[in-house]
């Protein structure tokens, strides 16, 4: 009798021998053959990008996969070292980035390795999509109006460091403004932290009355509320005659950070250029966001989130609050998009009510979504990836086709409908993004078991 | 010691409500400190509201839930585990892709005082606290009779070995009460045997209050100081097991056969 098919399978899976078939046949495996079907597929994937890029990725990527190979010889006495190998590997090649990344040749899709402004643009998404993914991902907790957190981090470091306010003169840590300059300018530094504190306070605020809500109606509410604080942004030129956010002319210039009265503006010879004090403070500030969502994810206060994630009513049961913890994931969240967006209006020296929209939201929820939920490296890679495609990569893939096909297609007019496809993509081929947590694949193949037991709307 | 007679809950003619449908009607109901008290009845007859009312997942539409001399009527469902009545559920909500440790530390929440910063920071105390609370967990998993299955994925575990870890995670909340909502269903004889002796050991060694809703009468006849009969929403008997079995209504309504077959042997 011949083998019955499987049509537990999707249709496309049916089709697509290259998709589907692995998948199950890797199931099927035992831990030798999956060794060595490793092996194999991670050699495919530093091939591909040879091709696709060029080496100095290519060899990054291989020197990871070496690494995590060579991870369990690593004698016992020395935990501390295998976890710090890859992290150092990766922090070191990113912190001397603004050194080579001239000299790097070409990769032969995607154009030019990103400029250190690019970079420094890539840093702050990452922020942004690694607070989104303690909300999402670890909470459970859909939140589509993310950007409304980036807009009040942004606009906070915009009032109290520009003319904005200027019957004001205050100068507080100010570097690189005149004292003659009238307005509110205080150390971007200081406001970096008070945009974050001033944005979890915002979350709670937000949250305290959206968080009843579960799944759907919580996504809906928080579009809402992404589409309200824009609008009170593009309309808060006169507050009852009040200034606030100078409309949709938005507020201009911005102080930049700096240090010992070196402005990141302009830098200090060649050295410490702009660009480059922009990229390694950004650097900085992602290694804090890194560090504090790992911290956060091994706690107490961690467990109770994934834990609400998994199943609501059996977290209540086991004494978890769940209105204050969900709000403490929400308040998280915002604190560092509303840090992320302190630090890039400072670096792009404006912002503007436009700047806010929905797609950003959606396109900081892609990230979390193709790098992997839950899993703070995946959403670092999907969120300098998509970061980078936004920048750069898709204008310099749209040059690299048009040079090949003799086209004259302009592609990031398509942008949106690309990440759409991308996240469509993802989501049928492997929803749980590239670089999943473990828990997190689980549930996407498993499912969980959250049903509403509750009435206390009574 | 709150109240007199020593009885760890009353509840006060509790009833729910769905819409037109009495779920309980006016039930009272005592749970003496240190025994062992099922609540019985066929499907349907307003068990599991009832449970859920005194957990907090639903709010009795009128009534008063008195534990330990507080009255917890209509508080959430974290607050009254805080006060010490953990639960489990019929069907198991285990946090299915947490590891069995995990699920017991989940457990612990309201018992651990770890906050955000100090979370964050790492503070010697937050180590101290999380080490000793997986000492504890680790205990209390074999306790229960997981021994060396901590760090195993919950969905992964056995059938019965799920039923243990549901009380080993509600144990973690240090209950005064422990609510158990049909823990033998779907266990082999073998299986009940050893949860009733497991039980027993609980009230012994732990001086552990317990209500239960169970199916079994074995089980239910072995280990309860009382059982309380609902039909239909209504409380129809109280008292020792033996009462019970006497008691005609109870026979009529439930047991039926099921009794004059204990009887026979």
């Amino acid at each position: 009798m011949s083998e019955l098919r499987d049509y537990r399978q999707p249709w496309w899976h049916r089709l697509t021998g290259v998709l589907g078939e692995p998948s199950r046949r890797w199931r099927a495996m035992d831990d030798r053959e999956r060794f060595q079907a490793g092996i194999v597929l991670r050699a495919v994937l530093v091939g591909v990008l040879v091709y696709a890029t060029s080496w100095p990725l290519a060899l990054l990527v291989a020197v990871i996969f070496a690494v995590q190979y060579a991870q369990p010889y690593i004698p016992e006495g020395y935990a501390w070292l295998r976890r710090a190998v890859i992290p150092t590997i990766v922090l070191l090649v990113a912190v001397l980035y603004p050194f080579y990344n001239g000299r790097l040749p070409d990769m032969r899709w995607l154009g030019a390795f990103p400029d250190v402004n690019t970079a420094v643009i890539m840093g702050v998404y990452v922020i942004m999509a690694i607070g989104l993914n303690i909300v999402v991902g670890y909470a459970g907790l859909l939140d589509l109006g993310y950007v409304a957190f980036y807009a009040m981090g942004a606009y906070t470091c915009a009032w109290f460091a520009s003319v904005q306010f200027a019957k004001h003169h205050v100068q507080f840590g100010a570097v690189g403004v005149a004292s003659t300059t009238p307005g509110i300018h205080i150390s971007i530094w200081l406001l970096v932290l008070l945009a974050g504190i001033l944005t979890a306070i915002i979350g709670i605020v937000i949250g305290l009355p959206t968080l009843r809500l579960r799944g759907d109606y919580l996504a809906i509410v928080t579009l809402g509320f992404g589409e309200i604080l824009p609008q009170v942004a593009n309309n808060g030129d006169s507050l009852g005659g009040f200034n606030l956010t100078n409309g949709p002319n938005g507020i201009t210039p911005i102080d930049a950070p700096g240090f010992f009265g070196v402005s990141f503006q302009s830098g200090s010879g060649t050295f410490f250029t702009g660009p480059r004090l922009f990229f390694w403070f950004v650097l900085l500030l992602v290694m804090i966001t890194v560090f504090c969502s790992l911290r956060l994810r091994d706690s107490r206060l961690g467990r109770a989130w994934i834990a609400i994630r998994e199943d609501e009513t059996a977290a209540a049961a086991m004494g978890v609050p769940l209105m204050r913890t969900k709000t403490w994931a929400y308040a998280t969240g915002a604190f560092f998009g509303g840090v992320a967006g302190a630090y890039f209006a400072s670096f792009k020296s404006s912002t503007f009510p436009n700047d806010f929209n929905f797609n950003i939201s959606a396109f900081i929820l892609s990230m979390v979504i193709l790098g992997g939920m839950g899993n703070v490296w995946g959403v670092i890679f999907g969120a300098a990836f998509l970061a980078y495609l936004n920048q750069e990569g898709l204008a310099n893939i749209g040059h690299s086709i048009n040079q090949h096909l003799g086209t004259h297609l302009d592609v990031p007019l398509y942008q949106f409908g690309i990440y759409g496809a991308i996240i469509v993509l993802t989501m049928l081929i492997r929803p749980e993004g590239l670089i999943p947590s473990a828990r997190r694949r689980a549930e996407f193949h498993e499912g969980v078991s959250d049903t509403p037991l509750y009435d206390t709307q009574q | 010691m709150s109240n007199g007679n020593g009885n760890l809950l009353v509840a006060e003619k509790v009833r729910k409500e769905f819409g037109g449908l009495v779920a309980t009607d006016d039930v009272d109901f005592t749970i003496p400190r240190g025994e062992v008290v099922s609540l019985i009845g066929p499907n349907g007859a307003g068990k599991t509201t009832f449970f859920n009312m005194l957990t907090g997942v639903y709010r009795p539409t009128s009534g008063r839930i008195v534990f330990d001399g507080e009255d917890v009527t209509g508080m959430p469902p974290h607050a009254i585990t805080e006060r010490g009545i953990g639960r489990t559920f019929q069907n198991i909500r285990l946090f299915q892709n947490m590891t069995a440790l995990e699920n017991v530390l989940v457990g612990m929440h309201a018992r651990l005082k770890g906050g955000i910063l100090s979370s964050i920071v790492r503070t010697p105390r937050i180590r101290r606290e999380e080490a000793s609370a997986r000492d504890k967990g680790h205990e209390l998993l074999r306790f229960c009779g997981l021994r060396n299955k901590d760090d195993e994925i919950s969905r992964n575990l056995s059938y019965g070995d799920q039923r243990r870890l549901e009380v080993a995670r509600a144990l973690a909340t240090q209950p005064k009460l422990l609510l158990l909502d049909e823990p033998t269903a779907g266990m082999n004889p073998q299986e009940t045997a050893d949860f009733t002796a497991f039980v027993e050991r609980l009230r012994t060694e732990q001086a552990l209050t317990v209500l239960m809703i169970e199916h079994d009468m074995r089980v239910v006849m072995n280990i309860s100081d009382r059982v309380t009969v609902l039909d239909y929403g209504e409380k129809i008997a109280e008292g020792t097991p033996q009462e019970v079995q006497k008691d005609a209504r109870v026979i009529e309504a439930y047991l039926g056969k099921q009794a004059l077959e204990l009887h026979a042997e």
